[in-house]
């Protein structure tokens, strides 16, 4: 663990001049109110630099890679495609466009079992030399100048397949296609990246600061949105210092320092602590005039928009405690590179007990090493064996620390043991469906009870209950 | 002054309680609701487990109305005595098949070992939701036993040792209620046969062969011979998956010896006289002693 402090330590010591660190204290720090839990910050990556990862030489693309229906393929054994071409088309209002990564030609068309064991319907393409679609502009040219309108936009948001990277997945497009009656106040742009060890939005706020905020002009005039706010955590100074030297560049957007807490990222939760207005129980952010995007997907809107770029790349952190320092680096992948070449890249140490993809809080151990990287796969954690077990379950002794920690005001501990006995209609009364899955309760819980499992569990089966009797 | 003290409060009370069973006995007579007599009847018929199997509420809601539809066939109780039913109403009961639940997968921790190792809730619900099954197989049993927790008659359990659900036939009454819990359908409730003797596919999964294969070694993998040898077109294979029609088998078990993975299994026949059985499907089902 000592060897990693310096690292850290070099990443929170850089030379920020003194006006820019008395405009950013000017800022103020702010949080959401409820609830909330301070895991170990482990930002193992911060000051690794992107490292673009060799193309592989075949690629597998997933159809569903996004929020909702798989995308249908529009390609057939044996076409030739090039980097950047329509392969997969959404076909439902619920879906996004899916693009062929790599040139090449297409070796089959199947179901391919996906990091969860379960086969989706995927396009296998052999790879040959990296032939780009001439509608992408690959020069590294920066594109100020922002010629398209709103209509455009959104219309451009759908046809590169733009889907929110902090993890989700949600077709981007679909929140900018506002009613009539609904108005967008506040952009809020998500920095916040309040998972442990995940760095990819601090490496590419670094990186890329201008494209991000290009992007967010963009996003700016599909949303009709008068500001735009980026809610960033104080663990990534050195972003925060960045993004506030570029904002002086451009007007209407701001920086909001915040202060760490998980789970800030939280779409709910950032409003709240950058806004201070709640979102009612089962409504949108709209609902209160905001729309929330993550500083990633800015960055990709950037490239969409303005070079015509559709998300074939995806950005992901690789850390974790079992593995060396010099190993948690950040790769910039290309969508369908085999796991095992990213694993085989850095090597499995011995003591790995379990790989996620996501944070430590919300992310998904992998249970088939043989998937393959899709859009939004943000890290891979190499959890230590000690980590990675899960402590003696015991009975719950009404502690209330969940209560405490529960950012939705939930009570955990009630909803486990409903969901447990299958007693959905009372899961439905104590508000489960209000339930964002963050981990906070399992996190607190001293007992060690897989609360948010059976959150989950319940918060399905309950939803299938309300829909089953909407449906009557 | 003690003994007037106990006289009188055992007077009070006693009065007290005079008066309250006047009230009540007059209040019984004018609320009385006339009950069919024989909702209890009927309701003693059924196995009184309020499983849900039938699609009421309970035991007694189901009773409630066999009585005032005066039909059996509203819902299927397995575990009720129909032929009694039957006479208490005064109608004729059709015979019914007695059903068992049978364990549609065979994938014990030798056939489709585990690659993965779970670690979360323990119930099949969650486990389906997140990943595909610690053999990878995605159509498999999970061995979390949330089937375990739905019966209401102790009779299924998993073994600690293949990691599958057991059926105890004898406390199974068929009332579906795991079926129901099972995320994967792994559970089937099938016609108990002649002397409880069964052929059925003890398989779930939907793959190609290679691939179901792959996973578990006695897996179904589509591959139709059983289906050919069938000499009463019992069998047939739909999504690489084979499925014996209990209506047409007539337990000859030719299919078994057919199967490459052994993934058909053939239940309660007597070990040594298999050969003959497969001979002479049609008369071999029947033997007087076992009846």
């Amino acid at each position: 663990m000592n060897d990693r402090i310096p690292q850290l330590a070099g990443e929170l010591a850089t030379e920020i001049s003194k006006e820019l660190k008395s405009d950013i204290r000017k800022l103020g720090k702010k949080t959401f109110n409820l609830g909330g839990v301070h895991p170990e910050a482990n930002k193992f990556a911060h000051s690794a630099e992107v490292v673009t990862f060799p193309l592989p030489d075949q690629a597998v693309v997933y159809m569903t890679q996004h929020l909702g229906a798989p995308a249908t393929p529009i390609v057939q054994k044996g076409d030739k495609v090039k980097v950047g071409q329509l392969i997969g088309e959404a076909q439902t209002f619920m879906c996004a466009n899916i693009h062929s990564p790599i040139s090449g030609t297409v070796n089959r068309i199947d179901m391919i079992a996906d990091i969860s064991g379960y086969k989706k319907p995927a396009i296998v393409i052999d790879r040959e030399g990296d032939e780009w679609d001439e509608s992408i502009d690959t020069t590294p040219d920066i594109i100020r100048e922002i010629k398209l309108n709103k209509e455009e936009i959104i219309a451009r948001m759908k046809d590169r397949g733009i889907v929110g990277l902090g993890g989700a997945c949600f077709p981007t497009h679909i929140k900018y296609m506002l009613k009539p009656e609904q108005k967008c106040e506040y952009l809020i742009v998500n920095a916040a990246e309040c998972e442990p060890y995940i760095s990819t939005d601090n490496r590419v706020i670094l990186e890329r600061t201008e494209q991000c905020l290009i992007g967010i002009e963009i996003a700016l005039i599909a949303s009709g949105a008068e500001k735009a706010i980026i809610g960033i955590e104080d663990n990534k100074p050195r972003a925060i210092a960045a993004l506030v030297e570029m904002c002086k560049k451009f007007t209407n957007i701001e920086v909001q320092p915040l202060r760490i807490k998980y789970p800030q990222g939280a779409e709910k939760q950032l409003i709240k602590a950058i806004t201070g207005r709640s979102v009612p129980n089962g409504a949108l952010p709209i609902s209160v005039g905001c729309i929330v995007n993550n500083i990633t997907t800015m960055y990709v809107l950037y490239q969409a928009v303005q070079k015509n770029k559709p998300i074939i790349q995806a950005y992901t952190t690789v850390s974790g405690k079992s593995l060396p320092a010099e190993q948690c680096k950040i790769f910039r992948l290309r969508i369908g590179t085999p796991i095992r070449d990213v694993l085989n890249a850095v090597g499995i140490p011995e003591d790995t007990g379990k790989i996620i993809s996501g944070g430590p809080m919300m992310g998904k151990a992998i249970a088939n090493l043989d998937g393959h990287i899709a859009k939004g796969m943000g890290s891979l954690l190499f959890m230590n064996e000690k980590e990675s077990r899960r402590g003696e379950v015991h009975p719950c002794l009404r502690c209330g620390k969940c209560v405490s920690a529960c950012p939705m005001g939930l009570q955990p501990f009630m909803l486990h043991a409903y969901a447990e006995r299958g007693r959905f209609e009372d899961c439905e009364n104590f508000g489960i469906m209000n339930c964002i899955e963050c981990g906070s309760c399992s996190f607190s819980c001293p007992s060690n009870r897989p609360l948010v499992d059976f959150l989950r569990v319940g918060k399905a089966k309950t939803g299938a209950m309300i829909r089953a009797r909407n449906a009557k | 002054m003690a003994t007037t003290t106990i006289l009188y409060a055992a007077l009070t009370i006693g009065l007290i309680g005079m008066i309250a069973a006047v009230i009540l006995y007059f209040v019984s007579k004018v609320f009385h609701v006339e009950e069919d007599p024989r909702i209890d009847e009927v309701q003693a018929c059924l196995p009184g487990a309020n499983c849900g199997g039938c699609g009421f509420a309970g035991c007694r809601a189901m009773a409630e109305a066999m009585v005032k539809t005066m039909d059996l066939n509203i819902a299927y109780c397995p575990g009720g005595d129909y032929g009694k039913i039957g006479e208490i109403l005064g109608i004729k009961a059709e015979a019914r098949d007695p059903q068992v639940c049978v364990v549609r997968c065979n994938g014990t921790c030798e056939n489709a070992p585990a690659k993965v190792n779970y670690d979360s809730a323990i119930t099949c619900a969650f486990a389906n939701s997140l990943y595909a099954g610690e053999s990878a197989c995605p159509f498999g049993c999970l061995g979390c036993g949330d089937c375990v927790n739905a019966c209401q008659f102790d009779a299924i359990h998993i073994n600690p040792e293949t990691h599958l659900p057991e059926v105890n036939e004898d406390l199974c009454v068929g009332c579906k209620a795991c079926a129901k819990a099972c995320p994967r359908g792994v559970l089937e409730i099938r016609d108990k046969g002649r002397n409880n003797r069964r052929v059925f596919v003890a398989c779930n999964n939907k793959e190609k062969g290679a691939v179901a294969r792959k996973n578990c070694k006695a897996a179904c993998i589509g591959c139709g011979k059983c289906a050919k040898t069938c000499p009463f077109e019992a069998i047939t294979v739909t999504d690489n998956l084979a499925y014996i029609d209990p209506a047409k088998c007539k337990a000859c078990r030719k299919c078994v010896a057919e199967c490459p993975t052994g993934a058909i299994h053939a239940v309660n026949f007597p070990e040594k006289k298999a050969p003959v059985a497969a001979e002479a499907p049609a008369e071999t089902t029947q033997p007087a002693e076992n009846a």
